[in-house]
């Protein structure tokens, strides 16, 4: 059954627009228009082709459509129409600039990323084949490797958006620790070392709003409180 | 209008798992590379691949790359040529094992070796019993690998520009290709990118399709930028329909599902493959289990009020089989129908998947120009948006990561060898970047039609026209409408003007290339009057290797089809002749 939905959605031009404003706008759901993306989609092709976002995979696997949905972030692809309350209130993700609508600037987030150097350090001959792991060692990697960096924790954290460019927020500190965990990687103390100051990691007060709205039920928290729990072992 | 240039060695258009790969090889050697992206790479779709990258390790039972070639060669009907397929699969355990290295996380045996499970079409023994071969990361191996491989870019400091988009190729009088131009999405501004080489690595373009297991972006950027410039494309009548896309949705559910234990039923309950691939069953190829499954539907066997999808069971591989080795699938399938398949069987329908064809190169990447195959200087090309042709008519499961890797690797290694016998830049031609401006110029017109309107009438031709089963009438229809629907493509407006980000003129540019290659598609389906891998025709049930087993090349200019033969000569070993496909 066909049926309207109302949306208020952040709206900002830079080159035609002094401030951001929202703007209300009704569009007709399908029976096939599930998600919230659906909606969005429709809205941009049959009502008003200027209103911007990102999406790719509509599958919730590239981390493209992270949005502020009635106040609370979250992936548009995997939001489902019916659980929302109206109007839909739609707004960038918080805490970075915003270039257009809901697309915002996404550098500082990827380079707080960057810098915890997010690759397996090895610097040992390797075999010809396959390094060796036990499923032990590779469960450590479960609940970290599904990160889609779609950065709805990292701009959730109050302690990320007063310090965007010190602290390395969830996503970033979710890393360090898949590196630190990995039974492959040989760097544990240098990166240990990175992260033993005052903002990189200890900026992080607990707060957990980023395990409320991680898409793919990841614990950044956890993650973090391993991360502590490393570097107390080594001190002792 | 003079537009901006920037200079490099070498460009690579793409940032999935083929333009990374190449990317890294380049970066690694010290080449002056930019890789460009319309999305953050590690958005790319190389990152919804799910159940896995083939290589013959023989970490579970007995294997190796001669058997893997084998199935590679059958599976692609004999329409593959022989030396790429030799290439790639005995690379394969090398291209794999590198990925660990790069800190790939795969699942692990007890023994510590990499985890690997059945998949269709992969068998022990030329075809005897079904083999483990496919590395895995759950279902998440393409995401899996798609960062594993970004991230050992950071490492290698790869010079990234995200959210660009390529928009036509600069060749100039010799042919030779010497750069691109392309959109800087943020700004608006166009650039012309000088490059002694240019890499494409642009994926796929399932969105030619209503329904498709591929992304928004996935819209043929590579094959329309090269058919603008004149170069073919080959063997683009053959699309992969993967038999199980979720219903409705489109989303895949991996082909791993069956490989660990997952079968199909009909509305009787009835396992049918049994019926047609006796020794594969459900793990026969893909093209074989699409078709099986759309006969069922089209016989009255289907499930649901409208009797149009079939079930794909596991419950009973149990919760923490599931849970272990197919999480994702078990949150999509939660998602998108609300349905548990811990609990109940997925519904499940051939969906758009793979495109088999693509820009022609040879197995060191190199992209080839018509039917005598002459090399086109500066020009590269890998993974899906290329055609090497490893895939022949159908491509095997988990053979396409494979791919980007194997070929990434090769391409930038030629474009390596290549650049360093260029001392200088070749000139740019005159007025390089005009064409690509005067494209965009048209968009801006007042007058004309909405591109969601001709993208859904191509979407809907296309689904109609050239789907899994083609017969002449209805092939020969869709080329009439399809044709129509081109010249529509030629009015398309966007009604919003502005410059920065603007995602309109994005789509817009996409859908002329989706367009291209809807086009080259329905053209060279309609002509080739033999059923070979996944083109399928009613009219003619059998593969016709006298007068058939032979590559497409199709040219935009006049819509012009020709024919060049397939490569048998293997690099080391025998020729496998065409038999029978039976699984
Ligand atoms: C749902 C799904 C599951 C799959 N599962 C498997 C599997 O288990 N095993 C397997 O082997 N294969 C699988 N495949 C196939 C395989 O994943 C794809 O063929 C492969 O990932 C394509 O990789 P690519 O690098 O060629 O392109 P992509 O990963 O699609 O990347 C294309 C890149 O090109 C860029 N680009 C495109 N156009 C432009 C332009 N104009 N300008 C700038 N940049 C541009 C994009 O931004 C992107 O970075 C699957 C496919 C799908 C859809
Ligand atoms: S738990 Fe830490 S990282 Fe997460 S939101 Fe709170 S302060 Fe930020
Ligand atoms: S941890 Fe979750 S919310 Fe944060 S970036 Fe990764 S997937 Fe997104
Ligand atoms: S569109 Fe990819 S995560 Fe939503």
């Amino acid at each position: 059954m066909a049926k309207k939905m109302k949306f208020s959605i952040y709206r900002y031009n830079p080159e035609k627009d002094a401030k951001p404003y929202f703007k209300d706008i009704e569009v007709e759901i399908g029976d096939h228009d599930k998600k919230l993306l659906n909606a969005l989609v429709k809205i941009k092709d049959d009502l008003d082709d200027s209103l911007s976002f990102r999406r790719s995979c509509r599958e919730g696997v590239c981390g493209s459509d992270a949005m502020s949905i009635n106040g609370r972030n979250g992936l548009a692809c995997l939001t489902d129409l019916a659980d929302l309350k109206e109007p839909v209130v739609l707004a960038p993700i918080p805490g970075l600039p915003v270039i257009r609508d809901l697309i915002v600037d996404m550098t500082q987030f990827f380079h707080q990323y960057n810098s915890i150097k997010p690759y397996v350090i090895d610097d040992r001959p390797m075999p010809e084949r396959e390094r060796l792991q036990s499923p032990e060692d590779r469960k450590e990697l479960d609940g970290v490797i599904e990160c889609i960096l779609c950065a709805c924790c990292s701009t959730s954290c109050p302690s990320f958006w007063w310090n965007p460019d010190k602290f390395l927020g969830p996503a970033a500190l979710l890393h360090a620790y898949r590196f630190l965990a990995d039974s492959r990687d040989q760097a544990t103390n240098e990166r240990l070392d990175d992260l033993n100051d005052p903002y990189r990691l200890f900026r992080c007060h607990t707060i957990m709003n980023c395990v409320d709205v991680c898409p793919k039920h990841l614990n950044p928290t956890k993650a973090i409180s391993r991360i502590k729990e490393t570097m107390l072992a080594r001190q002792v | 209008m003079s537009l901006p240039i920037l200079k490099f060695d070498a460009v690579v258009v793409g940032g999935g798992g083929a333009g990374l790969r190449a990317s890294l090889q380049l970066s690694e050697a010290g080449v002056k590379t930019v890789v460009l992206s319309k999305v953050f790479p590690t958005r790319s779709h190389t990152a919804a691949a799910q159940g896995g990258i083939s290589a013959s390790f023989g970490n579970s039972e007995e294997d190796n790359w001669h058997w893997h070639m084998y199935d590679t060669v059958k599976g692609a009907d004999w329409l593959g040529d022989q030396d790429a397929i030799e290439f790639m699969c005995k690379q394969a355990t090398d291209a794999v094992a590198e990925l660990e290295h790069y800190g790939m996380p795969f699942d692990r045996l007890d023994n510590g070796k990499i985890y690997q499970r059945p998949f269709g079409g992969h068998m022990a023994d030329f075809g005897k019993k079904p083999v483990r071969r496919a590395c895995a990361v759950a279902d998440r191996t393409g995401h899996a690998m798609l960062h594993a491989l970004y991230q050992r870019n950071v490492k290698a400091q790869t010079h990234f520009f995200v959210e660009w988009m390529a928009l036509d190729l600069i060749r100039d009088k010799a042919g030779d290709v010497v750069g691109v131009t392309a959109l800087e999405m943020e700004t608006g501004q166009v650039y012309i990118i000088h490059a002694k080489a240019v890499l494409f690595a642009t994926g796929g373009s399932g969105r030619i399709y209503q329904a498709s297991t591929n992304a928004f972006i996935n819209t043929g950027d590579g094959v329309g930028m090269a058919l603008r410039a004149g170069l073919p494309v080959e063997d683009i009548e053959f699309w992969q329909f993967h038999p199980t896309g979720l219903a409705g949705a489109g989303v895949l559910i991996t082909e791993g599902v069956r490989g660990e234990g997952g079968y199909l039923l009909n509305a009787n309950g009835e396992r049918f493959m049994e019926r047609y691939a006796p020794t594969a069953k459900d793990l026969a190829s893909r093209d074989v289990v699409s078709r099986a499954m759309q006969v069922e539907i089209n016989e009255g066997r289907g499930c649901g009020t409208n009797k149009d999808y079939v079930l794909l069971k596991l419950d009973h591989l149990g919760a923490d089989v599931i849970d272990q080795r197919l999480p994702g699938i078990r949150e999509i399938s939660i998602q998108f129908l609300g349905i548990d398949p811990v609990k109940q069987p997925i519904p499940v329908v051939p969906t758009c998947h793979y495109m088999m064809g693509g820009i022609p190169t040879n197995y060191k990447g190199e992209v080839l120009d018509g039917v005598d195959e002459k090399i086109v200087k500066g020009f590269y090309a890998a993974g899906e948006c290329a055609c090497a042709s490893v895939h022949g008519a159908n491509r095997l499961g988990t053979n396409s990561l494979l791919d980007l890797v194997v070929f990434g690797k090769s391409a930038g290694n030629s474009v390596i060898e290549f650049v360093k016998t260029m001392s200088d830049h070749k000139e740019l031609p005159e007025n390089a970047g005009q064409y690509s401006l005067e494209r965009m110029a048209k968009l801006e017109s007042t007058t004309g039609e909405k591109v969601a309107d001709v993208r859904f009438a191509m979407q809907v031709c296309m689904q109609q026209h050239a789907s899994v089963f083609r017969t002449q009438k209805v092939l020969d229809d869709g080329v009439m409408k399809m044709r129509e629907i081109y010249e529509r493509a030629k009015n398309v407006v966007i009604e919003d003007k502005s410059t920065v980000f603007n995602t309109a003129r994005v789509e817009a540019l996409e859908f002329l290339n989706t367009v291209e290659v809807a086009l080259a598609t329905m053209v060279a389906a309609a002509a080739r009057t033999e059923s070979r891998g996944a083109h399928a025709r009613e009219d003619f049930p059998d593969r016709n290797d006298e007068v058939w087993m032979k590559h497409t090349l199709y040219y935009r200019d006049g819509q012009k089809l020709e024919y060049k033969e397939v490569h048998t000569e293997p690099l080391t070993v025998d020729y496998i002749p065409p038999a029978k496909r039976v699984y």
